[in-house]
């Protein structure tokens, strides 16, 4: 999606702290919705998401800190702004009524006349699939029908600004990958200013013109989904986006834009992107390949280690195979390339991984 | 054996040709509870939704004199609105006393816990995030409301049919406060009380069938109605199901 994300911003916080039984919860300087595009906010269980979320919402005053909307406060106006938004919750919560009278409850409220009720409920059941079931009681429904309902009902409002809260979370594997390309498709087309609340780094970086990775409360780190994951700024947030490799370096050599550092003796290469001595070196299991030690390694990469097959989990179709090599080390291969190459734990294998797969994260 | 037939012979012939004025006693019966159940519902539903929803000082108080209440002999409430009501008491002024608007006083005082209680357990026992939803929608507080009460209006059809029972089958405030006057304040049950101790077992007994059909009545025609709204949820979830009063003191612990 190519949006502006420059100018004023639909949607912003400024200086938002929560704190709950004297604690800080959440401590946000600011953070910005651009018009258009839709902000992912990521962040493990307990980061403070949903609180955030909330804020934004509306359905939380902040007491200290303020949201903005349209560049003005909201404070005194919230009634009239919510008006203006949609939410989507984690759990459908919907009413006990038909499919119909629940994605026409919030239109109802807002004064929408009856007709017009009926011809945009109608409508966005049909777009996300589930105009079948308009007559049906909501208590009849499955998760994932339930859930196309509360999109439904968001999409109906015509917000200004939509904020869902984790809306797949609760849905089983292929349901939750239908409903969130429905939903890509739909944004797409509507470009309707977006807050994606979510800990799934794949929805994040599939939905997000912007990701903010919210971990202890604080944003650490906020920006286009390929930086967010690719160069995390920091240990944390590199564990959380999916980093599972990260060991401490020191620089020996920097030549033509490259930097050679030393790591529990091993020596890898890295693209330079900075002055510093010491970095932590971080590597994200699906840029390692592995082959078995004694066999030539095919490919260009430049960083080869030897090491140990300590422990290898397999899920589904994937393996998650982690080499002792004086640090772990850890890469995802699939699950035939690992019975094809005959590694089995206890194995001596070479991993390998390209200069540009490395990230360093300045100590 | 000769008794009790004596007064069902007695009690179908009063009823046949309404002699002793069952109906009109029935009539006002019927009005005065009435009237009080739907003061109370008024009542009931605002104090029930601010107890459920509320976090205010005190909450703790009202909610102990909600409990004790819903457990309220009515000869103590008889008894307290007959000194605020008496010539002399703090409200003598407004003549209310004998007459069926202190009736109706003194039955919405016994009937208000009851249902607020039954509001307060229903509302609390909601998913606390459909009220986050529903306020998304971009309702306003009294909106919440009137939607909330809608997804709770089966336990809330039993809260009436409860504070309507409770309001039209006391005795004890309603003689205390209204005077059992003929033609003035006698209701049905003051009506048995007094045939009864007069030995005319008959009449006592055709003006308690009166009363048992119309409690009966009144109750089918509230079960009527939540079997329909069941059967327009044709719901595979429970959540309210007839006699699926929700347990009335959970909400205390919220």
């Amino acid at each position: 999606m190519a949006e502006p994300l420059t100018g004023e911003p639909k949607l912003a916080v400024r200086g938002l702290r929560v704190r709950r039984g004297g604690t800080s919860i959440l401590d946000v300087p600011r953070i910005d919705v651009f018009p258009g595009s839709t902000l992912a906010i990521v962040g493990p269980n307990g980061a403070g998401k949903t609180t955030l979320l909330l804020h934004l919402a509306l359905l939380e005053r902040a007491s200290e800190g303020e949201v903005l909307f349209d560049g003005r406060t909201v404070r005194g106006r919230e009634l009239a702004l919510r008006r203006r938004m949609a939410v989507v919750f984690q759990e459908p919560l919907l009413l006990d009524r038909t499919v119909l009278a629940n994605v026409e409850a919030g239109l109802r409220v807002r004064g929408v006349a009856r007709g017009a009720r009926r011809e945009r409920a109608q409508r966005w059941l049909a777009r996300f699939g589930v105009e079948a079931l308009a007559e049906r009681s909501s208590r009849t429904l499955s998760g994932g029908e339930a859930q196309r309902v509360s999109l439904a009902r968001g999409f109906a409002l015509d917000p200004e600004i939509l904020l869902l809260d984790e809306p797949f979370s609760a849905l089983d594997t292929p349901t939750r990958t239908a409903i969130t390309n429905d939903l890509a498709t739909v944004l797409s087309e509507t470009r309707m200013t977006t807050v994606l609340v979510t800990h799934d780094h794949d929805e994040a970086a599939r939905l997000g013109d912007r990701v903010a990775v919210l971990i202890g409360g604080n944003i650490r780190q906020i920006g286009a989904p390929a930086d967010v994951f690719g160069t995390p700024a920091d240990e944390e947030v590199a564990a959380f986006v999916g980093v599972e490799t990260m060991v401490p370096a020191t620089v020996i050599e920097r030549t033509a834009g490259l930097v050679a550092l030393i790591a529990a003796g091993h020596t890898i290469e890295a693209l330079d992107a900075g002055p510093f001595t010491e970095a932590l070196v971080c590597l994200r299991p699906e840029d390692v390949s592995l082959a078995p030690a004694g066999e030539h390694a095919p490919g260009s990469a430049r960083n080869r280690i030897a090491g140990r097959v300590s422990r290898i989990v397999r899920t589904g179709a994937d393996a998650r195979v982690e080499i002792d090599c004086g640090f772990r080390l850890t890469a995802r291969v699939t699950r035939r390339s690992l019975e094809d190459l005959g590694i089995d734990e206890g194995a001596s294998v070479i991993a390998s991984f390209k200069a540009t797969a490395v990230h360093l994260i300045p100590k | 054996m000769d008794l009790i037939w004596d007064a069902l012979q007695t009690a179908v012939g009063l009823l046949a040709h309404n002699r002793s004025d069952v109906y009109e006693i029935a009539v006002r019966s019927v009005y005065v509870s009435g009237l009080a159940t739907a003061i109370s519902l008024v009542l009931g539903i605002g104090i029930g939704a601010a107890l459920a929803f509320g976090r205010f000082p005190g909450r703790w108080i009202v909610m102990t004199l909600v409990n004790t209440g819903m457990g309220l002999p009515p000869v103590v409430v008889g008894l307290f609105i007959a000194i605020i009501l008496w010539r002399s008491g703090p409200l003598g002024d407004l003549g209310w006393i004998y007459t069926t608007k202190a009736m109706i006083l003194a039955q919405v005082v016994i009937a208000t816990p009851v249902i607020t209680g039954f509001t307060a357990a229903s509302l609390s026992a909601l998913n606390p995030r459909l009220r986050l939803q529903v306020y998304a929608l971009g309702a306003s507080r009294l909106q919440m409301l009137w939607i909330l009460l809608q997804e709770v209006r089966l336990p809330l059809l039993a809260a009436i049919m409860a504070g309507f029972g409770a309001a039209i089958s006391e005795v004890g405030a309603s003689v205390m406060v209204g005077g059992n006057i003929a033609g003035q304040t006698r209701v049905l049950t003051g009506a048995v009380l007094l045939e009864q101790s007069k030995g005319n077992f008959g009449v006592a007994l055709a003006l308690g069938l009166v009363l048992l059909a119309m409690m009966i009545t009144v109750n089918a025609l509230f079960t009527w109605v939540q079997l329909g709204i069941r059967r327009d949820a044709s719901r595979p979830q429970t959540n309210g199901r007839i006699g699926d009063v929700p347990a009335v003191r959970t909400w205390l612990s919220r």
